[in-house]
């Protein structure tokens, strides 16, 4: 009998699959790229997927946000009135907030929640041929799932770290307006009195970083998810795992390259 | 019946050509040789039991695998070498019925069938897209289904939904992946029939896999048994099973003994 295609390992196995794990995982995101330039759009079917994103983890956001700011104020506080230097306060969450908390914390809310539910929700849709369905009928499965989904993500998410971020610093006023008098307005003012613009584009820069990380990576395993329902749930639990490495691996290249900047 | 079937059916024109079909997975070879012709109008039954390529098949006529060797013609293209434009084109014309049905399961009934239309052809009506819905239900027979999601619909009904959906781009070329499996004696005669009443409205040629005798006997004009990823034997039914030879006697008494 002819055997039509034999393959051997070049490395072995798991090195092997590491590698074309990689090689794979580089093809899917330059076919994002490739796909998302062009027609057909699939415009309204981007807006739900925003909405989408934004109702899943919009409620768990303002929580964690306001939390988070309560927390940190509460906790900064008496480091600070040992130099009497409370009033410094403002300012320093306002830096903590807007440049690292507020971002880092809606980018891993919402690998959980909304990079697990495209992992499964695609994976699901692989493993029943629905995927396979569309193809058949002549619609590009990747255009109208992957593409709108990554684009979705990519453009909720640093609006919803925006939102984030301005919870946080609701919470911190409630409890600096606790402890002194303070008006709303001056607290955000001196808030974002030492943010600079770099601030502000590293902060937005860095959430649409994040956004299409958890995007991309939910549905490249949701995608080729395989080994029936499983597979789903394993597509689910490696897209939160790797997202979130991702992210502390990009947020630490991120902040690096902009330090540099800070100097030219 | 039988004899109004045999009529539409025109052995001068394949629409399916398959000569010499090879495919493997890694070291696990699946089709080790396939030649067969699909005639226009004709229903083809490929049976086998499960596990034999048969699926993997129907996935290479439609283009979603592709062959490690040999011929596919499909409509006159050889589908293993159409650009993406060509072979969605081509796709157009085939209708593939999946085993699990495949619906989508956010979308409604009506979402379901509506998106094949109006994500293929632009600027249709609401109108117009209401119309071919209510015409394809009304060919499977579930008219009143329109709003329910596919997670409430039985078994026998979502395979009807998923043909429906299939219709709607009114193919040439039916392809059925196990029509009957996991359904009752009932249903699945009645899916049966709907093979048999989708040939004669839409005028289709098909293939339909499956490992159901009763299925094949009543839905297939030839019938094709496949076994190790080859094609045992082709004929009609009485021709494949008037035989001695022990592997078909095998299959045929093993399905009615069930
Ligand atoms: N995409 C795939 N990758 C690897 N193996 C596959 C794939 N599709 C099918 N197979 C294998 O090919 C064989 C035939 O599968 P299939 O065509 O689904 O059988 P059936 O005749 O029951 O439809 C099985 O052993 C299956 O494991
Ligand atoms: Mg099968």
């Amino acid at each position: 009998m002819i055997n039509y295609k034999t393959r051997k390992y070049t490395i072995s196995k798991g090195l092997d699959d590491y590698f074309t794990g990689i090689h794979k995982a580089y093809i899917f995101t330059a076919l994002f790229f490739k796909e998302a330039f062009k027609r057909p759009f699939h415009l309204r079917e981007v807006i739900n997927q925003c909405f989408e994103v934004g109702l899943k983890s919009l409620a768990l956001i303002s929580l964690t946000g306001f939390i988070v700011g309560i927390v940190f104020t509460k906790q900064s506080r008496p480091s600070l009135e040992d130099f009497g230097a409370t009033s410094w306060l403002p300012s320093l969450i306002g830096i903590a907030i807007i440049k690292a908390l507020g971002p880092l914390v809606t980018a891993l809310i919402c690998a959980g929640k909304v990079g697990s539910s495209i992992g499964a929700e695609l994976g699901s849709m692989r493993v029943t041929e629905q995927i396979d369905a569309m193809e058949v009928s002549a619609i590009n499965p990747f255009k109208y799932l992957v593409v709108t989904r990554v684009m979705a993500t990519t453009i909720a998410i640093p609006v919803l770290a925006l939102y984030c971020s301005f919870v946080a610093l609701y919470g911190s006023y409630i409890n600096v307006h606790a402890e002194e008098t303070v008006s709303i307005i001056s607290f955000y003012q001196n808030a974002f009195k030492t943010i600079n613009f770099l601030d502000i584009t590293t902060a937005v820069f860095k959430t649409i970083v994040y956004g299409f990380t958890i995007g991309i990576v939910g549905c490249y395993k949701g995608y080729n998810a395989t080994q029936g329902t499983r597979g789903v749930g394993k597509a689910a639990n490696q897209a939160v795992v790797l997202a979130m490495f991702l992210i502390f691996v990009e947020e630490v290249m991120i902040v690096q390259v902009s330090n540099w900047m800070r100097y030219f | 019946m039988k004899n109004l079937k045999q009529h539409i059916i025109n052995t001068e024109e394949s629409v399916i050509t398959i000569t010499g079909l090879y495919k493997s997975f890694d070291d696990l070879q699946v089709l080790k040789g396939i030649d067969f012709n699909l005639f226009k109008g004709e229903n083809i039954a490929v049976l086998g039991k499960s596990g034999t390529g048969k699926s993997v098949l129907i996935k290479i006529i439609v283009g979603l695998l592709k062959p490690d060797h040999g011929e596919v013609l499909v409509l006159g293209k050889h589908v293993d070498q159409l650009k993406t434009k060509e072979l969605d084109a081509l796709r157009l014309r085939i209708g593939f019925s999946f085993q699990n049905s495949a619906l989508y399961d956010s979308m409604n009934v009506f979402q379901n069938l509506a998106f094949p239309l109006t994500m293929n052809i632009k600027n249709l009506s609401k109108g117009e897209v209401k119309d071919a819905v209510e015409e394809v239900l009304e060919s499977v027979g579930l008219k009143d289904k329109l709003k329910q999601m596919p997670s409430d619909l039985s078994g026998g009904q979502r395979k009807r939904i998923g043909i429906a959906r299939t219709l709607i781009l009114k193919p040439e070329i039916m392809l059925y992946d196990e029509p009957t499996s996991g359904l009752d004696p009932v249903t699945s005669a009645e899916i049966n029939e709907l093979i048999n009443e989708v040939q004669q409205e839409y005028n289709t040629s098909s293939v339909i896999i499956t490992h159901d005798l009763t299925c094949a006997k009543n839905t297939g004009n030839r019938i094709a048994l496949m076994f190790d990823g080859k094609f045992l034997k082709v004929g009609t039914f009485a021709e494949v099973f008037d035989t001695d030879d022990e592997q078909v006697k095998g299959f045929f008494n093993y399905n009615f003994i069930q």
